[in-house]
């Protein structure tokens, strides 16, 4: 017994040894670099010698991008790294919303965030530790990215520079589809109502709906839906009506908001439109967003509204082209005339004032770091809200579509209301009131229960 | 993950209390124990236990037989269906899980998590056995006090500790992001109920065996370390599976603590992250859940008869 006992003793501080000699091994080599193979770009390292000596510091970065697409963003710093001789250590998590803020409490704040949403950046800034920009980003900004500056901006302080950004108003269809059956892209939301209808008439089995839509999202269930109103929003109210809404100078339940619900509801609502492969109109509310496109690709689904991003579902060895088996359009506006888009992005938020931080913020603010991230771009999500960047370094055809969208002259360029909105509502009851609506509340009842839950 | 546990739990209490019953004396004068014994181990009662079984156990498989179908056949139809197509069974997806594209490989984070764990089940099972011991055996004024104290700690959850507990290893002493932070706080969240259950079991023990030590001169370093310890394997033993999962399982106390960068991140981070920044990738989600799975099933399985024992340990106080 005594034996027996000295060497389980034994056994387990040797277990307890190796641990801990793993652990003081493993936390020397740091995150660095994992881009892929490709050599870095050359660029003009002027812009940073002003920063001072920056050979051996490091600069973390947390973010909501993972695995896989975090590679190609790593890989973009590579130019930065060989100029200064900073490290870039970067993180990238799924629960980056809900662990930012006890990091950044708990005084464990990363260099740099990329925030998604201009609401998180007001919450963040209104922790008093966020760093406001270093003049020569500001600088890049107002050159390269001057639309999307406003949404940085906090009381008048500049804060974060916009970084990646991303199209919300195109409608995902299959274009072999359309040409078996004769169908044309619409131009404007007349054609699209016409099409749809068109659609309905072709099939009246039901077999196939013109569309398909989802939007259970875990614990951000209703944010599909929020973008639909906004996008038909845009439309049906215009640009400024829509700029009075996010920022509550009309009320929620105002009727330019109610006109788009029900133009909404005219698709999302009808029983004849949807759910092309999911079943009723109730089903929206029980697929999701993932999924939601998918019947595009049996045929029983012909149009599916969803930001750019949402090429990363389509399955590995789908053709997405313009002529392939999945493609996306324009979602029309009244005429084809007006362009406006609605889209969304990230924003670069510093919680250090080191020199090597304002160095790395004037970085990624910069043309080199856009067309760098074009270059280095893996599977496409590559498009940046830099509008001096070459749109013709992008590879996805998707990203390229969206570049067009967000440089062409006549596009009027809205950010997604939602993140601009304050989250109790932006993120609470705007989503929950969609959800409902899904389900069988009826228009007015929505608005008035968003409407009542705006913080005052 | 957390299916784990309610899995196999029902069928090894099952499989204990049959056990048990079989070796009550039959025949004779049938007591009130003697006809609960029999009812449970007649066949209607077992059938009932097998069916229970299965239905808990059922979604296990389906994510099994998931984490081995193509992506769109899982996107597409339910798992049920498999066997219309078995032709369309494929690795692929524990391949792209393993090698998840520019990202450290899944063995990295294997390693993060042993470092983690190992210490996180050493450290309090240590320090509780010393604190139980204290508890039990050396009166002390106020003992009784302190010990309800510990265990009302029991109550606080963790996360309401999570923002300062940070602050203080950030700001006050200096750990940041490292593993001592995880190491430091996973003890303190295990010491209560560890302190509890140790100390109930070491209370059980006769005073005699104590008393008799002392007699023959051994202090209480001695008697702890050579008399208490060796009886108290059980318990420890119980303790530890239970400890070892709740760290090998943790995701949120690792996330604020640690971080997520490849190179400390356990494999719960990594699964978590598995599916993509906008979940695109969730069909990889099965195949992930059970890479992390596999070693706590083998411990599982390995100590379960202790783990039984124990769970009975604290509790039931003759």
């Amino acid at each position: 017994m005594a034996l027996n006992h000295t060497r389980r003793v034994a056994a387990l501080s040797g277990a307890l040894a190796v641990a801990l000699t793993a652990a003081a091994c493993s936390s020397g080599d740091g995150g660095g670099a994992a881009g892929g193979d490709t050599e870095a770009s050359q660029i003009d390292c002027a812009p940073y010698e002003a920063f001072g000596d920056l050979q051996g510091k490091t600069v973390t970065v947390y973010t909501s991008i993972t695995a896989p697409e975090d590679g190609p963003h790593i890989a973009s710093y590579r130019p930065f790294e060989d100029c200064t001789g900073v490290t870039i250590t970067y993180e990238g998590s799924k629960e980056f919303e809900a662990q930012l803020p006890v990091r950044v409490q708990g005084g464990n704040a990363p260099d740099i965030a990329y925030l998604p949403q201009p609401g998180l950046l007001q919450t963040m800034v209104a922790t008093g530790k966020v760093v406001p920009a270093p003049p020569e980003t500001e600088a890049n900004v107002d050159a390269n990215m001057p639309d999307f500056k406003e949404y940085g901006t906090v009381d008048g302080t500049f804060y974060a520079a916009p970084l990646g950004a991303n199209v919300k108003s195109f409608v995902w269809y299959s274009p072999s589809a359309f040409a078996d059956a004769g169908y044309e892209v619409p131009t404007t939301w007349a054609e699209l109502t016409a099409l749809s209808d068109k659609i309905v008439a072709d099939n009246p089995d039901g077999a196939v709906k013109p569309w398909c839509a989802g939007i259970e999202s875990g614990d951000a269930t209703g944010w599909p839906a929020t973008d639909w109103v906004e996008d038909v929003m845009l439309r049906t109210a215009g640009a400024e009506t829509y700029d009075a809404w996010v920022n509550h100078e009309i009320p929620f339940n105002d009727p330019a908001v109610a006109e788009a619900l029900a133009e909404v509801g005219r698709i999302l609502k009808n029983p004849e439109y949807v759910n092309g492969g999911y079943g009723d109109v109730k089903t929206i509310a029980t697929t999701s967003f993932q999924d939601a496109g998918q019947p595009i690709l049996d045929g029983s689904c012909l149009m599916h509204r969803q930001a750019s991003f949402y090429a990363a579902n389509w399955p590995e060895g789908t053709d997405v082209s313009e002529n392939g088996e999945v493609w996306a359009f324009y979602l029309p506006a009244m005429t084809a005339d007006e362009r406006p888009v609605l889209g969304g992005g990230e924003f670069t938020a510093a919680f250090a004032d080191r020199p090597e931080v304002k160095a790395f913020q004037t970085y990624l603010s910069s043309v080199e770091w856009a067309d760098e991230r074009a270059k280095t771009c893996g599977g496409g999500g590559c498009v940046t809200a830099n509008t001096n960047a070459d749109p013709n370094l992008l590879t996805n055809p998707i990203d390229k579509l969206s570049a067009e969208q967000l440089t062409d002259e006549n596009a009027t360029f809205r950010f997604d209301g939602s993140d601009l909105m304050p989250g109790a509502v932006g993120a609470g009851t705007f989503w929950k009131g969609m959800t409902d609506w899904i389900i069988g509340q009826d228009d007015k009842a929505t608005l008035d229960f968003i409407e009542s839950s705006w913080p005052s | 993950m957390s299916t784990l546990e309610p899995t196999a739990t029902p069928e090894d209490v099952t499989r204990e209390m049959e056990e048990t019953t079989e070796k009550k004396p039959r025949g004779g004068k049938r007591s009130r124990t003697g006809h609960a014994a029999s009812s449970l181990s007649s066949p209607w009662a077992s059938l009932t236990a097998v069916v229970i079984a299965v239905l808990w156990t059922l979604p296990t498989i389906g994510l099994l037989v998931t984490s081995f179908r193509g992506q769109r056949d899982i996107q597409r139809s339910g798992w049920w269906t498999f066997w219309q197509n078995p032709g369309g069974l494929t690795l692929d997806n524990y391949r792209q899980a393993l090698a998840p594209g520019s990202s450290a490989g899944l063995s990295q984070y294997f390693v993060n998590t042993v470092v983690i764990t190992l210490p996180a089940v050493v450290l309090p099972i240590f320090l509780a056995s010393l604190a139980a011991y204290a508890f039990a055996w050396m009166p002390f004024p106020g003992r009784d006090a302190l010990f309800v104290a510990v265990f009302a700690l029991q109550i606080v959850p963790i996360q309401i500790a999570l923002v300062p507990l940070l602050d203080i290893y950030v700001n006050k002493l200096g750990f940041g992001a490292s593993y001592w932070s995880v190491w430091l706080s996973h003890t303190i969240f295990a010491l209560p109920l560890a302190t509890f259950l140790i100390h109930n079991f070491m209370r059980e023990l006769p005073g005699e065996l104590m008393e008799a030590a002392r007699v023959d001169g051994a202090g209480h370093v001695t008697i702890f370390f050579r008399i208490l310890l060796p009886l108290l394997t059980p318990a420890l033993a119980a303790f530890g599976i239970f400890q070892f999962l709740w760290v090998w399982n943790d995701l949120l106390v690792s996330l604020v603590f640690l971080g997520g960068t490849p190179d400390v991140a356990p494999i719960t981070v990594r699964v978590a992250e598995l599916s993509g920044s906008r979940g695109s990738a969730w069909y990889l989600l099965s195949a992930g859940a059970f890479i992390s799975m596999v070693v706590p099933v083998a411990v599982f399985l390995a100590l379960q008869r202790f783990f039984v024992r124990g769970l009975l340990a604290g509790g039931l106080k003759g």
